[in-house]
């Protein structure tokens, strides 16, 4: 079914917040709704959206590939992206990323085998006091996690594995 | 002193309504709709010396007498884009003073006659998006927002945009771009947004801090405004201190605060006691300003920094003690320019990504003094040729670096080790 079908109501929402002349601003939201389905943005969705707005596949496209929180392949169901930008490393945290890996068994960039946790390094999150820190991205939303130790960090990471749950 | 800007630090519950209205909330905003006339308003914030917080410093009053009053509608757009790396105010603000944020959006929007505003939020701000949600729903429900407000022809809707992931989206036209459902990439400018801006209308662009000044600039005056910091750099000045301090936080104090006031006063000194070896004002953006004494005594505000080669920017002060290494760093700031470089300008996205061959060579394979001139060459080619600020910023932490702290990059360039990288030798016009 397609996106507009199956969200009519958020879609419509979402283009009420734009002039209808500018319908085109709706991408980026939508685009966030489509995430919310698989965790990562499908083809046909971005064919959907390119319908419902009367641009092309390739504007389309072209966002998914510019900005860094759109997917467009499947990963881990929580990515865990740990800022090791400037201020936070001077605050330990790429010994901090070095010490994840250890205990996840994975390397930057890469997948836990059950699949739970994909693990990132990215840039300033805004939280440069609270270092250690890192967000969790998910289909349903984003939350930060902050001043943060390994061991916390691999409760959250059991809790996820085990029980799994709602982001944001 | 009260905090004007991070007031829920005295007022508990001060994102609520009833406690927000209940400390003198939205008076202003009703105030200026009506009893004042628009440029009233631009004349007031004008008079009150209030300048731009997100990094600039540019007259707040002055942008919006620059909006075109032949082409409508107007727009206002606020920045709340925040990734400078050392910057963490605006989140602080929006997240626990929501409703002065929104108020003062609603002001500027009346001064420049806008009837619509859109929140423009990095993507990371997703539960502050749906917070702000909430709160324009809570105002909308309130008469606060919405069509003939307290019975005037006065209307005006906030929405929230959210970002996805991207620093340049803070530069003012490439946040247009993004809100227009483009990739964020800059405009040539002129024309600037006050004459072609949002869908190619006037349009003015504020930070959140900024814009979370004027309720109490509006309730209280200009000339109140004006007692608080200095002649050049009026009000207070929410700077984030981060790096190697003990207490690193939002501090609200007046412009003219000196760095030793912040660093030591509120932000309890350096870990493990150690001295400052240098400061980065303006986060990774910044220059380096190399710390003694005088430098410590110096005011933190627009002008006195620059008399220490260096810009204040957003204030975001990162502290870099003697246990760092200036090679270090400048590795940390070319690689977040490098990945946040939007690729529509030649000198930026190339001279990014060289930059960041060359330091880390330097890192690893410590490749003789030719790379350490190489890389400060590169960087001063890129220098005044970019299309926008990003590129130049990424330049100032690499130049004053190795300019100012030399004697860190001689590990770099070890002796008997003067190994030139034979890609390097092919480079056209590369003398090595």
């Amino acid at each position: 079914m397609s996106l507009a079908k199956k969200y009519h109501r958020e879609v419509n929402r979402i283009l009420a917040k734009y002039p209808p002349e500018n319908k085109r601003s709706a991408v980026m939201p939508l685009l966030y709704l489509a995430q919310s389905e698989a965790g990562y943005i499908t083809k046909d969705a971005m064919q959907d959206i390119a319908n419902l707005l009367e641009i092309s596949l390739t504007d389309v496209g072209a966002l998914v590939g510019f900005y860094t929180l759109y997917h467009d392949k499947k990963e881990g169901k929580y990515r865990m992206q740990v800022c090791t930008d400037l201020p936070c490393a001077l605050r330990g945290a790429d010994q901090f990323m070095e010490s994840l890996c250890a205990n996840l068994g994975i390397q930057v960039g890469e997948t836990t085998a059950d699949g739970t946790i994909t693990l990132e390094a990215v840039t300033c999150l805004a939280a440069c006091d609270k270092a250690p820190m890192f967000q969790i991205q998910s289909r349903d939303g984003l939350e930060y996690h902050e001043n943060m130790t390994v061991d916390k960090t691999m409760e959250l990471v059991e809790t996820l594995k085990k029980a799994g749950r709602k982001v944001g | 002193m009260p905090t004007i800007l991070l007031r829920h630090r005295d007022i508990p519950d001060l994102h609520k309504l009833d406690v927000y209205k209940q400390n003198g909330g939205l008076e202003a905003f009703k105030k200026a709709v009506t009893q004042m006339k628009p440029n009233e308003v631009t004349d007031l914030v004008k008079n009150s010396g209030l300048r731009g917080r997100g990094g600039a410093g540019f007259p707040t009053g002055m942008k919006w007498s620059f909006i075109d009053q032949k082409i409508w509608p107007h727009y206002v757009v606020a920045n709340a884009d925040e990734s400078e790396p050392g910057t963490f105010k605006d989140r602080e603000i929006m997240a626990n003073n929501p409703f002065q944020f929104l108020e003062g959006v609603a002001i500027a929007s009346y001064a420049v006659s806008a009837k619509a505003a859109y929140v423009y939020l990095r993507g990371e701000f997703w539960q502050i998006a749906s917070f702000l949600d909430e709160k324009i729903a809570e105002l909308e429900e309130a008469g606060y927002l919405g069509d003939r407000l307290f019975g005037t022809d006065t209307s005006l809707h906030i929405y929230t945009h959210l970002g996805a992931g991207a620093y340049i989206c803070g530069e003012e036209t490439a946040m247009l771009e993004s809100i227009e459902g483009k990739r964020g990439q800059p405009r040539i400018r002129p024309p600037f947004p006050a004459v072609y801006g949002l869908y190619g209308k006037p349009t003015v662009v504020n930070n959140v801090e900024t814009l979370t000044n004027l309720p109490m600039i509006l309730a209280k005056g200009s000339d109140w405004y004006k007692t608080l910091g200095t002649p050049d750099s009026a009000g207070v000045k929410i700077f984030s201190l981060s790096g190697r301090v003990r207490k690193p936080d939002n501090y609200e104090l007046p412009f003219g605060t000196t760095f030793r006031q912040l660093i030591y006063e509120h932000g309890g000194g350096v870990q493990e006691g150690r001295p400052v070896k240098a400061i980065m004002p303006a986060g990774a953006s910044s220059s380096f300003i190399v710390v003694d004494d005088k430098v410590l005594d110096t005011p933190m505000d627009y002008a006195s920094v620059r008399t220490l080669g260096a810009d204040l920017g957003s204030a975001s002060i990162i502290v870099i003690d003697d246990t760092v290494s200036i090679d270090w760093i400048i590795n940390k700031t070319i690689h977040f320019f490098k990945h946040e470089s939007c690729g529509k300008c030649t000198p930026c996205r190339e001279g990014t990504y060289w930059m960041s061959n060359i330091v880390e060579r330097l890192e690893h394979e410590h490749p003789g003094p030719a790379s350490v001139e190489l890389l400060l060459n590169v960087a001063r080619q890129m220098q005044n040729k970019c299309l926008c600020p990003l590129g130049e910023f990424s330049t100032m932490a690499v130049v004053t670096g190795i300019e100012r702290f030399p004697q860190d990059f001689k590990k770099a360039v070890e002796p008997g080790n003067e190994h030139v990288p034979d890609d390097f030798k092919k480079v056209e016009g590369l003398n090595l």
